[in-house]
């Protein structure tokens, strides 16, 4: 009992030692980054809970921040950072902090961020900030001055592997399963089916909402629905409901069926390893667009209360580039695949995004 | 109440004291090892939630669910029921809260308020009723039907957002301002942190838990029931209503913990793809506040302090959060081996007897 | 002469107690040596000291006249000391051989050689007369029984010095008689026994020499046969006795409890209590006397509630409280000292105050409308403590911290507060030292004095003939025969107890 106290005492008098020896030095700690701060433009970021290795959003957006930093000799870690968030609770006082640092530019990487950008942009008027997928209105529904909101045009780089799909099929049977039915996917699901239809009009196309972004088991027993109806491609938007379609694929394939998926968000190949089901995917590019806006901002042009769009044209969204990963997709089809690419670029093919944009579209087809 | 303050209640209460120290020894030496500065990083914690008034609201408003968790869990602890529950409670409460201030929106402020948060109470208290009477009543140990009950409320509440309640980014719309417990003089004051009002709720909480279990009828009786419920079956005393009251007024707190979640910091509720931890840091909340109340708010404070301090922490001291999470589980492992400790001390006494 | 064992002068401190004051202690080779004193009175710490488990300040030991250093138990196993544990150290799933060789396990080439030490087991079984099955599990044996795989355990690895702690705290009184018996035997065999113990009936019968402490001071050895329980009894407790009967005249009142062909049912669905018929009157003590495990525990917690009634009715003062709530007959008249205090009596980590009001928290003064006047609490336990001796430092300390006899007197003190009509006392006295027995018989007499009606049960056969106005013998569920403590005995209690009732007739027949 006597040794123990002893021993606590000991432990309180080093701690105590400890903090009163950390807080003497603080001033140091703290000058660097005001002083640098005229000259050199810094940018950070706050990721989601999956962190800047969920192989997603988060992974590309670091990706496009540290090219970024290293073309314009920025230190990484001090000039361009990130932080990491632990649950949703973290996301305000994380983008507090950047801001509070006095970084020129702070992105919050996803839609879920949204409310928490809002608020910080309204009690830092002077701060510049982004969002990732999602626009950040004011009260009257009005895009805030200092919040750039980075948006995709994710019907075009669907369109495109629309396209893919519809002419790879052999059962003229296809099937899109989204996560959760809004907005966004359904510029994915409009998109999509606009691009098969293009190339094959008689095709079928089986829709369904797993209603859930993280329920590979539902995502799994709805691509067996879709495989089991016939349909040969499956072309998920459902985040890591998505994860099932792959499993289901990969089950089938081994027994002989000639299944695919198509990827999204990134390049998916990998995910269909080794019994290869990736056809193709569609993949944003949040690194290009994290890049771009803050190499304007770095200019002095700071695209705050702008929505901006990245389409085809630059390259904020697309079809898998490396061609490895393309080797289902043969020479012609890749050749109908820049052809439509090039309309939609040049505005002669306007990919849909809503039911109503899409249901014009296919009866401007006919 | 006068209590005598012996050797053993000292022991006691130095017990978490002293893990909290071991557990902040444990944590520098690995990042010692892992090559980051301990002396910069607690400093930046201290720093940041003493110093910087943002961080001051942001910890003490991380405190105010912390707090009535770590209540849920002690006083369920009281009757000698280990809730389990806390976190499905709480996200039910959360829900409710939400759904009440949006559906109710016309009410006055005066009215809804309360309104939306005494039916998170009782939808809290409903989850933890049905654990408690499955106990009761057939003998399920609560362990069992409060993990499960978590995950009921989980998709339940999941279910019901994407039905009633959705909008756009994962979520429900924001409650109206007459049932948010937001406060701009606070917000200012704190340099626009989300602090608010629940800190009072949360406050009161304290002391109604404190009331319950000291000063009334009830409160003896569920204690007895903690204590020994064969003596307190012998005395007279209802074992299963208490055993039901408890898990109900348990889960009461819990639903509390959410309405401040839902009316509060976020002011919605998102659609949770895995539980939010909150429910299940009361459990250790309380282990180290030693389920009493003032224990509490103190357990609570620490968790908060480390949890916005590992946000300095990250940015100011480069170490990742992950680490954080690490000397929570430290100190944590720390007050759990010492009660062995204790356990085996108070043996050989016995046995020396 | 030589003593086998030589404890000269032993102090042994504890933080803030001497639990050993200079106490001596010689045990001549092949007696009885009885080791006296009240619960706490230091027998256990000598005995711990003796065995290796705690170092003296001051004193030496001697084992067969020559000075030892005895620092851990395997030293005293090596010099021929075996303890007797009071609780058993035995696992329930080995069997019996397996659980004596445990520690000292013989091999054959690396390998466990059950079959020899089976053997060995089973010849020293016979040698000393134990009758143990070395092939039975622990499990499946009784009580008795596996005190003697005990016994065996400390003889298999050597021992002749055999100290018994409260061997037969734990026994029926067949039982009880059967360890005289092997005790007697080993004696016989040539080895030495201490027994500690505070019965004296036990001391008398058994032993040859006694040595008595008291609060940790050693107050003397005498020979048993010079002595006589009055004064074994005002030596250990510090004064005289009055090892008081009930001696007030015989006047009862009418019914209080009518039990009515009651039937109650255990968990299995097996009738415990099974028709059973019984009257308690006022200002009678009714002693239940049977073998642990006949009913009585049943029979006790139908009538207070605590267990459903399956057939029949228990009334009280005319009025029926068969399968009322507990809290329910507590306010009708009953008071309930249960048979396991800690089990049921007290709730330990509350404090003494708190255990006061255990049943009237909710009463006025305690209360008013739900909540609880701590100083009204505290205030009538103050009282209550004053007025029946509970020694403890004071009301808000918790139960824990009392000794066995203040705990129980927390008890006695708390139901007969509420002046119920019928006071049911289980075991009262189980476990108790002289003084706190005395205490407690006194109270119930005092009852019924009162007119009030007191039902006893205990397995203290002394117990139940010097308190009872009535004995019922409870057998199987039903009491078989009721009798007169002036008109029966111990022998033909046990001979009903067992079940024996034509035998037992005839064995009265041969006493008057």
């Amino acid at each position: 009992m006597f040794k123990k106290k002893y021993a606590a005492l000991v432990a309180v008098m080093l701690v105590v030692g400890m903090l009163l020896s950390a807080c003497g030095s603080k001033d140091s700690g703290n000058s660097g980054n005001k002083d640098g701060k005229d000259d050199n433009f810094t940018v950070a970021m706050v990721t989601d809970t999956g962190g800047v290795d969920d192989k997603s959003f988060n992974q590309s957006a670091w990706e496009g921040l540290k090219a970024f930093g290293k073309k314009n000799d920025m230190k990484v870690g001090k000039d361009v950072k990130y932080l990491q968030s632990t649950s949703q609770a973290d996301y305000a006082p994380n983008l507090n902090q950047l801001i509070h640092q006095n970084y020129d530019l702070v992105y919050g990487i996803g839609y879920l961020m949204e409310s928490d950008v809002k608020k910080a942009a309204e009690q830092n008027p002077d701060a510049q900030l982004a969002i990732v997928d999602s626009v950040v209105t004011d009260d009257n529904k009005k895009p805030m001055k200092n919040v750039a909101s980075i948006t995709f045009k994710e019907q075009q780089g669907s369109f495109l592997v629309g396209v893919v799909a519809g002419m790879t099929t052999k059962s003229k049977k296809i099937g899109f399963i989204g996560g959760i039915k809004s907005e966004l996917i359904k510029k994915f699901e409009s998109g999509f089916k606009a691009g098969v239809k293009t190339v094959n009009p008689d095709a079928k196309i089986f829709v369904q909402y797993a209603g859930d972004f993280n329920a590979p088991d539902k995502g799994q027993a709805i691509a067996a629905t879709m495989y089991g109806k016939g349909a040969d491609i499956i072309y998920h938007s459902a985040g890591a409901t998505g994860n099932g379609v792959f499993t289901e694929a990969k089950t089938r394939k081994k027994n002989g069926e000639n299944v695919w998926v198509i990827g999204v968000d990134r390049d998916q190949y990998e995910q269909g390893l080794p019994e290869d089901v990736t056809l193709t995917s569609m993949v944003k590019r949040v690194d290009n667009a994290v890049t771009e806006v803050s190499k304007e901002t770095q200019q002095g042009k700071f695209p705050g209360g702008k929505v901006l769009e990245f389409g085809l044209k630059d390259n904020g969204v697309g079809i898998t580039t490396n061609k490895d990963h393309m080797e289902h997709v043969s020479a012609d089809e890749l050749k109908k695949v820049e052809e439509y690419k090039n309309k939609i670029i040049n505005g002669e093919i306007k990919a849909p995004k809503t039911d109503k944009e899409y249901d014009a579209y296919l009866s401007s087809l006919k | 109440m006068k209590r005598i303050f012996n050797n053993n209640r000292l022991f006691s209460f130095l017990i978490p004291v002293i893990s909290v120290i071991l557990g902040l020894l444990a944590g520098a030496i690995i990042m010692l090892i892992t090559g980051y500065n301990p002396l910069l990083a607690y400093q930046s914690i201290i720093h940041s939630i003493f110093f910087e008034p943002y961080y001051s609201g942001e910890t003490i408003r991380a405190m105010i669910p912390l707090v009535l968790s770590g209540l849920a869990v002690a006083f369920a602890f009281r009757t000698g029921l280990f809730n389990i529950g806390v976190e499905g409670q709480l996200l039910v409460g959360w829900f409710t809260a939400v759904a009440v201030g949006i559906g109710f929106g016309d009410l006055p402020k005066a009215v809804l308020l309360p309104l939306a948060i005494i039916a998170a109470a009782l939808a809290g208290a409903i989850w933890g009723f049905v654990p408690g009477f499955l106990k009761a009543r057939f003998k399920v140990h609560e362990v069992i039907t409060t993990i499960m009950m978590n995950y009921i409320a989980l998709h339940v509440t999941n279910y019901l957002i994407r039905t009633y309640l959705y909008t756009q980014g994962e979520r429900t719309p924001s409650v109206p301002e007459s049932a948010s417990l937001s406060s701009k003089f606070l917000m200012d004051l704190t340099q626009g942190s989300r602090l608010h009002w629940g800190f009072i709720v949360a406050l009161i909480a304290a002391v109604i838990m404190w009331f319950i279990l000291w000063k009334t009828t009830k409160g003896y009786e569920l204690r007895s029931v903690g204590f020994n419920p064969n003596a307190s079956k012998y005395a007279g005393m209802n074992v299963n209503r208490n055993v039901i009251l408890s898990m109900a007024i348990s889960g009461a707190f819990a639903g509390v913990a959410g309405a401040m979640e839902g009316l509060g910091t976020y002011q919605y509720m998102t659609i949770n793809s895995t539980f939010i931890g909150i429910g299940f840091d009361g459990i250790a909340v309380a282990l180290l506040g030693l389920n009493t109340s003032i224990g509490v708010i103190f357990g609570a404070a620490l968790f908060a302090g480390l949890k916005i301090g590992s946000i300095s922490m990250q940015s100011i001291a480069g170490v990742p959060t992950d680490l954080v999470q690490i000397i929570i589980a430290l100190i944590i492992f720390f007050v759990a081996s010492s009660y062995l400790i204790r356990w085996l001390l108070v043996r050989l006494k016995k046995g020396g007897k | 002469m030589s003593y086998v064992i030589e404890m000269r002068n032993i102090r042994k401190e504890f933080p803030g107690i001497v639990a050993n004051d200079d106490i001596t202690l010689q045990v001549n080779k092949g007696e009885i040596h009885a080791l006296l004193g009240e619960n706490g009175a230091g027998k256990s710490t000598l005995m711990n000291v003796l065995f290796g488990l705690y170092q003296p300040e001051k004193g030496d030991i001697r084992v067969k006249g020559k000075k030892v250093n005895i620092t851990d138990p395997n030293i005293a196993n090596s010099l021929g000391i075996g303890m007797v544990h009071q609780h058993f150290m035995l696992i329930d799933k080995f069997t019996v051989t397996e659980n004596i060789i445990l520690g000292s396990e013989p091999t054959l080439g690396g390998k466990l050689d059950l079959k020899h030490a089976g053997k060995q087991v089973m010849k020293l079984s016979e040698q000393y007369g134990l009758d143990v099955k070395p092939n039975k599990k622990i499990e499946d044996i009784s009580v008795g029984m596996q005190q003697r795989v005990e016994i065996l355990k400390t003889l298999y690895r050597g021992a002749d010095i055999l100290i018994f702690d409260e061997p037969t705290a734990v026994l029926t009184p067949l039982e009880v008689k059967e360890l005289t018996k092997i005790m007697k035997l080993l004696v016989k065999e040539g080895k030495s026994i201490i027994l500690i113990t505070h019965k004296l009936k036990e001391i008398m019968e058994i032993c040859d020499r006694c040595t008595v402490i008291r609060r940790g001071k050693g107050i003397g050895t005498v020979e048993v046969k010079d002595t006589n329980p009055d004064q074994l009894a005002s030596m250990m407790v510090g004064r005289q006795v009055n090892t008081k009967v009930n001696d007030e005249p015989y006047k009862p009142n009418g019914d209080v409890l009518i039990v009515d062909n009651l039937t109650v049912v255990d968990s299995r669905k097996v009738p415990v209590v099974d028709q059973l018929n019984l009257t308690v009157k006022g200002g009678e003590i009714l002693g239940i006397a049977g073998v642990d495990g006949n009913g009585q525990t049943e029979l006790i917690e139908a009538i207070s509630g605590l267990r459903k009634v399956k057939k029949g009715s228990i009334t009280l003062n005319q009025k029926e409280i068969t399968n009322l709530s507990p809290r329910k007959i507590t306010e009708k008249g009953v008071g309930h000292i249960p048979e396991d205090r800690h089990k049921h009596g007290l709730v330990l980590d509350f404090s003494v105050g708190e255990n006061i009001v255990l049943q009237t928290y909710y009463q006025k003064p305690q209360a008013t409308a739900g909540y609880l006047h701590y100083n009204n609490i505290y205030q009538k336990a103050k009282s209550l403590i004053k007025e029946y001796d509970v020694r403890t430092p004071d009301a808000y300390t918790p139960a824990r911290a009392l000794s066995g006899g203040n705990q129980q007197k927390a008890i006695i003190a708390r139901e007969i507060d509420r002046s119920p009509d019928l006071l049911i006392a289980a075991q009262p006295t189980r476990g108790l030292d002289v003084g706190a027995i005395e205490f407690i018989h006194n109270k119930l007499i005092e009852e019924r004095k009162q007119g009030k009606a007191v039902l006893l049960v205990s397995f203290e056969l002394d117990e139940i003939l010097n308190l009872s106005d009535r004995i019922a013998v409870i057998y199987e569920g039903r009491i078989i025969d009721i009798v007169t403590p002036s008109e029966t005995n111990e022998n033909e209690l046990g001979l009903l107890m067992a079940g024996q009732k034509e035998k037992a007739a005839v064995q009265r027949e041969e006493n008057f």
